[in-house]
């Protein structure tokens, strides 16, 4: 889950990580109230998971708190990238002499951590990267050891941080993983982290995602959901408990596992190329699927008014064939009238051949076998086509 | 022959007591796997009835190495007791552990991963993974033992039902061994191991590389195969029409900006001479020609 700069910000907060007085608002009145309590300058932000937001008009300077109510109407409601603002983060202004850079993130290739530290901040670290790489150290992180006091101080002279701040940077990045580690964080960003006039050190704006299998760790963390901007049918799958992701096509998908799902996408957009058709969803009802969990899935796709036809994928490894096809059957007694699309089902592996049978037995009018996924997956385009 | 099992493999199943457990362990002994124990922490000094075979419960995975000369653990333990029930095997110096569990923390997986390197005797597949399956010889994990036969093509997987599929479209000519590596951002055994591994095996005659979206383990396993491999290779990656910065079902596949895509993988892939299929059967064909020469 990542989390917006105003939640990043809060949560830095809570570990001791110096920010600036900062508050979230959803209406105008709010960002009144907010900058009235923060007092004298303030900047206002959008709040929007997506970069470039400067650039697109998403954060303004406001001299007082009428000002900032004004650069609020301004801003909320704002399109950046595809992304609806609906909430902007009044901030103290604050004067800045110099900006840098830190973060933790998980490195995948090298299965461990990486700190990223650097003099040159406030610009996309990936350009400090390719243009100035002696300004950036990128130390390796084991987690069984963790970042010190001397470890971050090492880290901080290693991104040639000036001598005056080392101490106080050294000391923001050993509570950063401090802060990663308990949070279950994979990514912290401190971009800019910044040196005030008066020589403090702030983290400025900050990018965090968090891990979502340690959920059942953090109860806390369900509050930094964003609710408001989650798709109603992913909403609706996730209490079902079911992997789901809402796509702009018109072939609605079910299947087993997550890579034969995505591969089913895949294929259905291989296939569907021709008629300018494309898979509407992933979703994948998981290995050892019941037939309930079958007529949930396919509940929750056929519900989707883009959903022109099916497709029902299943490799019958764990999942029993006769269980996903009884889960068919049951969804679509269930749904009665209400289920007009039609549904391309490819069963293999184990119990396949009662699987077919009970679809053949139960000769619905909108369900049709096939026997190969390429083969089905041309079929639902077809039909998604006409 | 095959990789990193084999009929002297003796296994001992962490978490056989808890469903999944049982389920899988009665599973894998009908498949031939040589289970020789369970740890359940609490209930040793019990034995479990499999299905008419009596396996014996052992507190700790260094108990249950003494008593029954274990050299692999499969782990069936849920997400929040995971991490604890690896370091135990890990402790144990336990050669080879398969971790099954899905959705173990990504802190708790570079934990024990990275404890395993420092004390140097345990190798980890997994988490999140179906298994390691060497047909008509053993079977660790959750792979169905019934889809195909001993064979000479290796087979290494990020995704489960994927390497069923596979297993499924190539059947008649059957495995030496199939790996499911794992969908998680870490993992231990990588798709390079398991290349080395099957370059090295004599019995292994082509491999087949299933790849998805997230990370560049395809791209530095296409950098491997240049280097390091010359028996063939066909290939697959799921996840060209995902979209950026959506979780596709594994923890680990997501498109993150322009890095961790399908197309990126492919291209990486195909620069090394790797044919890559469109779909799960034009790639079981591209692997049919190489065999049938």
């Amino acid at each position: 889950m990542d989390l917006f700069e105003y939640q990043a910000r809060d949560l830095f907060e809570s570990h001791q990580i110096p920010v600036l007085a900062g508050a979230v608002a959803t209406t105008v009145d709010e960002a009144f109230a907010a900058a009235e309590k923060i007092g004298g300058k303030v900047v206002v932000k959008a709040q929007v998971k997506v970069g470039g937001r400067g650039k697109a008009g998403g954060v303004k300077l406001a001299e007082n708190s009428t000002d900032a109510k004004e650069k609020a109407k301004a801003i909320l409601g704002m399109d950046i990238k595809g992304h609806t603002v609906n909430k902007v983060m009044i901030a103290q202004a604050a004067p800045i002499d110099s900006e840098y850079y830190l973060a933790i993130l998980l490195d995948r290739a090298n299965r461990n951590f990486l700190v990223m530290a650097s003099v040159a901040g406030g610009m996309e670290i990936e350009e400090v990267a390719h243009k100035t790489p002696e300004k950036l150290a990128k130390v390796g992180i084991n987690p069984n050891n963790g970042i010190d006091k001397a470890k971050a101080l090492e880290i901080a002279k290693g991104g040639m941080f000036p001598a005056d701040v080392l101490d106080q940077v050294a000391d923001v990045l050993v509570k950063l993983w401090q802060a990663f580690v308990k949070e279950d964080a994979t990514l912290m960003e401190i971009n800019p982290l910044v040196k005030t006039s008066d020589g403090k050190i702030i983290a400025l704006d900050g990018k965090v995602t968090l891990d979502d299998n340690s959920s059942f760790r953090h109860p806390d963390h369900e509050a930094l959901v964003d609710h408001a901007s989650t798709n109603p049918l992913e909403k609706l799958a996730k209490e079902k408990d079911l992997n789901y992701v809402k796509l702009d096509g018109q072939v609605g998908i079910i299947g087993n596992g997550a890579g034969l799902v995505m591969s089913t996408l895949d294929v259905v957009a291989y296939a569907g190329e021709k008629y300018g058709v494309k898979p509407a969803n992933f979703l994948d009802i998981g290995g050892g699927a019941s037939a309930e969990v079958m007529a949930n899935g396919l509940s929750i796709i056929l519900g989707d008014k883009d959903v022109k036809s099916v497709f029902v994928n299943v490799f019958g490894g764990i999942t029993a064939c006769d269980a996903v096809a009884n889960g068919i059957v049951q969804a679509l007694n269930m749904l009665g009238n209400q289920a007009t699309k039609p549904i391309v089902v490819r069963l293999d592996g184990n119990n396949v051949e009662l699987g077919r049978k009970i679809l053949n037995d139960s000769n619905h009018p909108l369900v049709q076998q096939l026997e190969t996924m390429d083969g089905a997956a041309a079929k639902a385009a077809e039909l998604a086509a006409k | 022959m095959a990789i990193f099992v084999n009929e002297n493999s003796k296994v001992i199943v962490q978490g056989m007591t808890g469903s999944e457990g049982t389920k899988h362990t009665k599973r894998m002994l009908k498949a031939g796997t040589n289970i020789v124990g369970g740890v359940t922490p609490g209930k040793g000094g019990q034995s479990v009835d499999m299905d008419g075979k009596m396996i014996p419960v052992f507190n700790s995975v260094s108990e249950a190495m003494g008593a029954t000369g274990a050299n692999a653990s499969v782990v069936f333990v849920p997400p929040k007791f995971a991490k604890a029930a690896v370091i135990d095997a890990i402790d144990a110096a336990m050669p080879l552990v398969v971790v099954i569990t899905e959705g173990i923390p990504v802190h708790d997986v570079a934990a024990f991963y990275s404890y395993s390197v420092s004390k140097g005797k345990t190798q980890i597949l997994g988490p999140n993974c179906p298994g390691i399956i060497s047909p008509g010889k053993t079977n660790l994990g959750i792979i169905p033992a019934d889809i195909t036969g001993p064979g000479q093509i290796g087979l290494v997987s990020k995704s489960g039902t994927l390497t069923y599929q596979m297993m499924f479209e190539l059947r008649d000519f059957g495995f030496t061994t199939a790996v499911g590596i794992g969908g998680d951002p870490i993992i231990g055994t990588t798709h390079i191991d398991c290349l080395r591994a099957f370059q090295d095996d004599p019995e292994t005659k082509a491999i087949v590389m299933i790849g998805e979206i997230g990370g560049d383990a395809e791209e530095r396993a296409a950098q491997f195969i240049k280097e390091y491999v010359t028996k063939p290779v066909v290939g697959y990656v799921a996840g060209f029409t995902a979209p950026e910065g959506k979780t596709m079902g594994h923890a680990g596949a997501i498109v993150s900006g322009s890095s961790g895509t399908a197309a990126a993988k492919k291209e990486a892939l195909e620069a090394v001479g790797v044919a890559v299929g469109k779909t799960p059967s034009e790639t079981a064909n591209l692997m049919r020609k190489i065999l049938n020469g």
